[in-house]
C-alpha cells in the first residue's frame, strides 16, 4: 500500500542545511496499523508529511496507493490527498464550523452534492460515535469529541490510508484509550490501512501490527511489535520498551528483594506471545520440591499477542531449582537469574 | 425647546448634511472592506512560507500599504486632487471625497486582515491542504471564516475613523457634517451648529461600534 524507497530530506535554513530524513526505506502493507515511534527531532513528523505530499522528499520516492505522492503536483496531487485521510495531535478543526460542518469539509473540496454530503456526514458521525455532540462548535467539544470529529472528518472520502500524526499525545490516558479503540475498530471494520507517529511506546504496544523505530532521521530498528518488544537490538528501542514493560521502579525494587532473599533464586521471566498463557506457575509447583513467591509482574497485550514480564523467587534445595529453570527454558519463556551483587 | 438651545440649526440643512456623511462614510467602508480584503490576502499569500510566497510582490504591496498610510489624510486629498478631477470633473461635492477616503483607509485596514490572517493556526491550514484543498477554497472556506471576527472588528474601527475622515474632507469642500460645522458653525460663528453636528456624528460612531460588537460577538464561536 505504502512503499518509500530511499527517501531523504534535507531543509535549508540560515543556519545551514538540516537534515531531517535519512536513507528510509519502508514497505507498508495494505491493511496494517504500522507506527512509527521516535523522540520529537527525529524525524518522524517530516517523514509521515511525505506520506500526503506535505513534505517532498529531497531524494528517493514515496508511493502511496500507487500514486507516486513525491513526484506529482496540483491537482493530480489534490485528488491523491482525498484518498489519505490525516488527522493531528491539536485536532487542526476549524473554529467557525460545527463538527457536522467540519465533517462536510473535505467532502465539500471533493466536490460531493449536498444531499450526498449530508447522507455521508451522518453515516461518520454513527461510525465514530459523536452521536448528539454533532452540531456543536470545537469550542464546546472535550479533546476526545474534537479528535472523534477530526477521524471522521479524514474518513470522509473513503480514505485507502490513515496518517495520525501524534493523534492521542494532547489526550489523557483514558481518553487516548478510547481513540485507540476506535482506530483498531476502523482499521478492523474499513480495512484501512493505517500509519501512525508517536513518542509513546503504549500508543504502539495497544494498536500497531508493525513498528519502526525512528533516531536521528533514520529507521534504527523495524520489525512485528512483539519481535520488536521480545528482543530489542538498539538502545533507543530498549529504552522504549521500558517505558511500558518496566516501571521506574523496578530496578529498586529488584534491588531491594535481592537483600530480603539471601536464599534461593530471583528470577525474571520474560513471556512473549502464547507463553503468557501457560499455566507455568503451576507446573513449577507441582513438578518440582520447590517454593515459589511471585514478587512483581506485569502483562502487556500488543495486537499479536501478549508481552510481560514476571519476577519470581524460588526457593529449595539447588539441584531443584536448577531443574525448575530448565524446565522454564523449555517452555520458550525467557528466564533471567537475578544474582545477589 | 430644543430650538431654544440650537436657535440657529437649520434642521433641513442638518439632515441633508448627516445624509451626506452617511453616504460617504458607507461607499467609503464598503469600498474599503473589499480593497482592504483583497491587498491583506494578497500580504498574507506572498509572505515567506505561504501558498504564494513572492518576495518582490510581497515587499511591493508592503512599501505602497506603508507609503499610503504614513500621509497624513489633509496632504493625501490635496495630493489626489488631480486624479479626483480626472475622475469626477470636480473636487466639491461628496463623490469627490471618496477616492481620497478609501485610498487612506484601506491600506490600514489591510494591515489589520493581515495581521487577523496571520493569527489562523497554521495546523488548520495544514489540515485543509491535507485534503487536496485548492488555494481558492482555502482563501473562501478557511482564511475568510477564520478569520471573520478580526475583519469584522477591523472594519469597524476603520468605519469609526473614516466617519472623522468624512469630517476632514468636508472642510475643503466635499459636504456632510464637517462641511457644516465648519462653513455654518465656526466660520460663522455659530457655536450650536457646530455641537450639533458633533452630537450627530457621536451618535454615527456609537452606533458603528455597537453594531460592530453585536456582529463579532455573533459570529466568535472560539
Amino acid at each position: 500500500m505504502i512503499t518509500i524507497k530511499n527517501v531523504k530530506k534535507i531543509f535549508s535554513t540560515k543556519q545551514g542545511d538540516v537534515t531531517a530524513v535519512t536513507d528510509v526505506n519502508l514497505e507498508i502493507q495494505e491493511g496494517e496499523i504500522f507506527g512509527v515511534i521516535g523522540y520529537s527531532g527525529a524525524g518522524k513528523s517530516t517523514l509521515i508529511r511525505m506520506l500526503n505530499g506535505l513534505e517532498i522528499p529531497t531524494d528517493g520516492s514515496v508511493t502511496v496507493a500507487n500514486k507516486q505522492v513525491s513526484h506529482i503536483k496540483g491537482s493530480e496531487l489534490r485528488t491523491a490527498r482525498q484518498k489519505i485521510g490525516m488527522i493531528f495531535q491539536h485536532f487542526n478543526l476549524l473554529w467557525s464550523r460545527t463538527g457536522r460542518e467540519n465533517i462536510s469539509f473535505p467532502l465539500e473540496i471533493a466536490g460531493v452534492s449536498k444531499a450526498n454530503r449530508i447522507k455521508k456526514v451522518d453515516e461518520l458521525i454513527k461510525l465514530v460515535g459523536l452521536q448528539g455532540r454533532e452540531d456543536a462548535y470545537p469550542s464546546q467539544l472535550s479533546g476526545g469529541q474534537k479528535q472523534r470529529v477530526g477521524i471522521a472528518r479524514a474518513l470522509a472520502n473513503d480514505p485507502k490510508v490513515l496518517l495520525c500524526d501524534e493523534a492521542t499525545s494532547a489526550l489523557d490516558p483514558q481518553t487516548t484509550d478510547s481513540i485507540l479503540d476506535l482506530l483498531v475498530d476502523i482499521n478492523e471494520r474499513l480495512g484501512l490501512t493505517i500509519v501512525l507517529i508517536t513518542h509513546e511506546m503504549h500508543v504502539i504496544r495497544k494498536i500497531c501490527h508493525r513498528v519502526a523505530v525512528m533516531e536521528d532521521g533514520e529507521i534504527v530498528e523495524k520489525g512485528s511489535v512483539l519481535e520488536v518488544f521480545k528482543n530489542p537490538q538498539q538502545p533507543i528501542t530498549k529504552r522504549f520498551v521500558q517505558q511500558v514493560t518496566e516501571p521506574e521502579k523496578t530496578k529498586e525494587t529488584i534491588g531491594q528483594l535481592l537483600g530480603v532473599y539471601t536464599s534461593g533464586q530471583v528470577v525474571q521471566l520474560s513471556f512473549v506471545g502464547q507463553g503468557a498463557e501457560q499455566p507455568l506457575i503451576t507446573n513449577l509447583i507441582r513438578n518440582f520440591g520447590i517454593t515459589v513467591n511471585i514478587l512483581q509482574g506485569e502483562i502487556s497485550q500488543t495486537q499479536n499477542g501478549s508481552y510481560g514480564t514476571l519476577l519470581i523467587h524460588i526457593d529449595g534445595v539447588e539441584s531443584e531449582i536448577a531443574k525448575a529453570i530448565d524446565y522454564i527454558h523449555s517452555q520458550q519463556v525467557g528466564v533471567e537469574v537475578i544474582s545477589h551483587d | 425647546m430644543i430650538n431654544q438651545w440650537f436657535p440657529n440649526v437649520d434642521w433641513e440643512k442638518m439632515w441633508v448634511a448627516t445624509r451626506e456623511t452617511l453616504y460617504m462614510t458607507g461607499i467609503s467602508t464598503l469600498a474599503t472592506f473589499i480593497l482592504g480584503i483583497i491587498l491583506g490576502l494578497l500580504l498574507f499569500l506572498t509572505a515567506k512560507g505561504n501558498m504564494w510566497e513572492n518576495y518582490l510582490v510581497n515587499k511591493g504591496i508592503s512599501a505602497i500599504v506603508n507609503i499610503f498610510r504614513s500621509i497624513p489624510f489633509i496632504i493625501l486629498i490635496v495630493l489626489l486632487i488631480p486624479f479626483t478631477k480626472l475622475l469626477f470633473g470636480t473636487m466639491i461635492g461628496e463623490n469627490a471625497a471618496l477616492p481620497a477616503l478609501i485610498i487612506g483607509s484601506a491600506p490600514f485596514y489591510a494591515r489589520m486582515v493581515e495581521i487577523g490572517l496571520r493569527e489562523i493556526d497554521k495546523g488548520v491550514l495544514e489540515a485543509a491542504k491535507s485534503m487536496g484543498a485548492k488555494t481558492s477554497t482555502i482563501i473562501w472556506k478557511v482564511l475568510i471564516p477564520e478569520s471573520l471576527p478580526a475583519l469584522v472588528s477591523g472594519i469597524t474601527v476603520t468605519a469609526i475613523s473614516l466617519v472623522g475622515f468624512t469630517a476632514m474632507a468636508g472642510v475643503i469642500g466635499a459636504g456632510g457634517l464637517g462641511n457644516l460645522a465648519f462653513l455654518d458653525g465656526f466660520q460663522r460663528n455659530r457655536f450650536d451648529v457646530t455641537l450639533m453636528a458633533t452630537i450627530i456624528v457621536l451618535i454615527i460612531v456609537f452606533i458603528l461600534q455597537f453594531i460592530g460588537d453585536i456582529i463579532t460577538n455573533k459570529i466568535d464561536k472560539r
